[in-house]
């Protein structure tokens, strides 16, 4: 268990780097909101040990963590506290790939409309996975939906 | 995330120091509907010390907008940095809201 200085508790899954990364970490945590900043932190400390990579790499990746595992927790999960989100990150020299996984019954996102459409321009949701394929250089999901992986420019 | 809410004359001044995120959006709504219940009308939310905002603090604040407008009041946001600003346009959002530089452009004639 890692502890959070906010007194949350993150389970560290055993995970094994694939092939080129450098290394590889998985987290579980429960479906509340609370999780979700520190997740991001947590995470955002684990792919740069060695200190601030700028604000832009470090931007791309909150925001598009955050919007991955507020969809989870949320959407996926129905923020049911029972319910698990896991998060696997593979640091590789040039990128970082993550991997948020919910345990809902998964959604297809070719069917996400656009945010921008007028009609939809003030709605108060819809925009987070616009956003993370705008963010992130590629997007992927498992074939049931509950999976995102996402690879991000490290530096 | 730390909110800051100060008063200049008949505008309240709302500063979001960190993250503004599905974490702590409620917090924000709150602080503004309180303003509104004080007869408050008029509402900068600066973000100068804004890291990110996801876009459920985009749902926020596009709540927030909605709801001052119904009461007949303004919002303006100020201090959007570059990335921040980014994610403005990329959604369309600056069209929805009036965007300042800074607390004292958004204060200037409000």
């Amino acid at each position: 268990m890692i502890s959070d200085p906010r007194e949350l508790s993150f389970e560290r899954v055993p995970g094994q780097p694939g092939a080129g990364a450098e290394a590889a970490l998985v987290l579980r945590f429960p479906s509340t909101v609370g999780y979700a900043d520190p997740a991001v932190d947590l995470i955002a400390r684990e792919c740069y040990p060695e200190g601030d990579p700028g604000r832009q790499a470090l931007f791309r990746l909150r925001v598009a963590l955050a919007e991955a595992v507020a969809n989870a927790i949320q959407c996926g999960n129905g923020a049911d506290p029972a319910k698990f989100v896991q998060v696997q990150v593979e640091l590789f020299s040039d990128r970082i790939r993550l991997a948020v996984t919910d345990e809902g019954p998964g959604f297809d996102p070719t069917a996400v409309p656009d945010p921008r459409d007028p009609g939809l321009l003030e709605s108060p949701c819809g925009r987070g996975l616009f956003i993370i394929r705008h963010l992130a250089e590629q997007v992927e999901f498992n074939e049931k939906g509950n999976t995102i992986w996402m690879t991000l420019p490290r530096w | 995330m730390g909110l800051t809410s100060t008063t200049h004359g008949h505008v309240t001044v709302i500063r979001v120091d960190g993250q503004l995120t599905v974490g702590n959006r409620q917090e924000l709504k709150a602080t503004v509907q309180a303003g509104l219940d004080a007869g408050g009308r008029k509402f900068v939310i600066d973000c100068s010390s804004t890291g990110y905002i996801d876009s459920s603090g985009l749902g926020a604040l596009v709540t927030i907008a909605k709801r001052v407008r119904e009461a007949d009041g303004q919002v303006r946001l100020c201090g959007l940095n570059e990335d921040l600003r980014s994610l403005f346009e990329l959604t369309k959002l600056d069209t929805l809201f009036a965007i300042f530089p800074g607390a004292g452009e958004a204060l200037e004639g409000y």
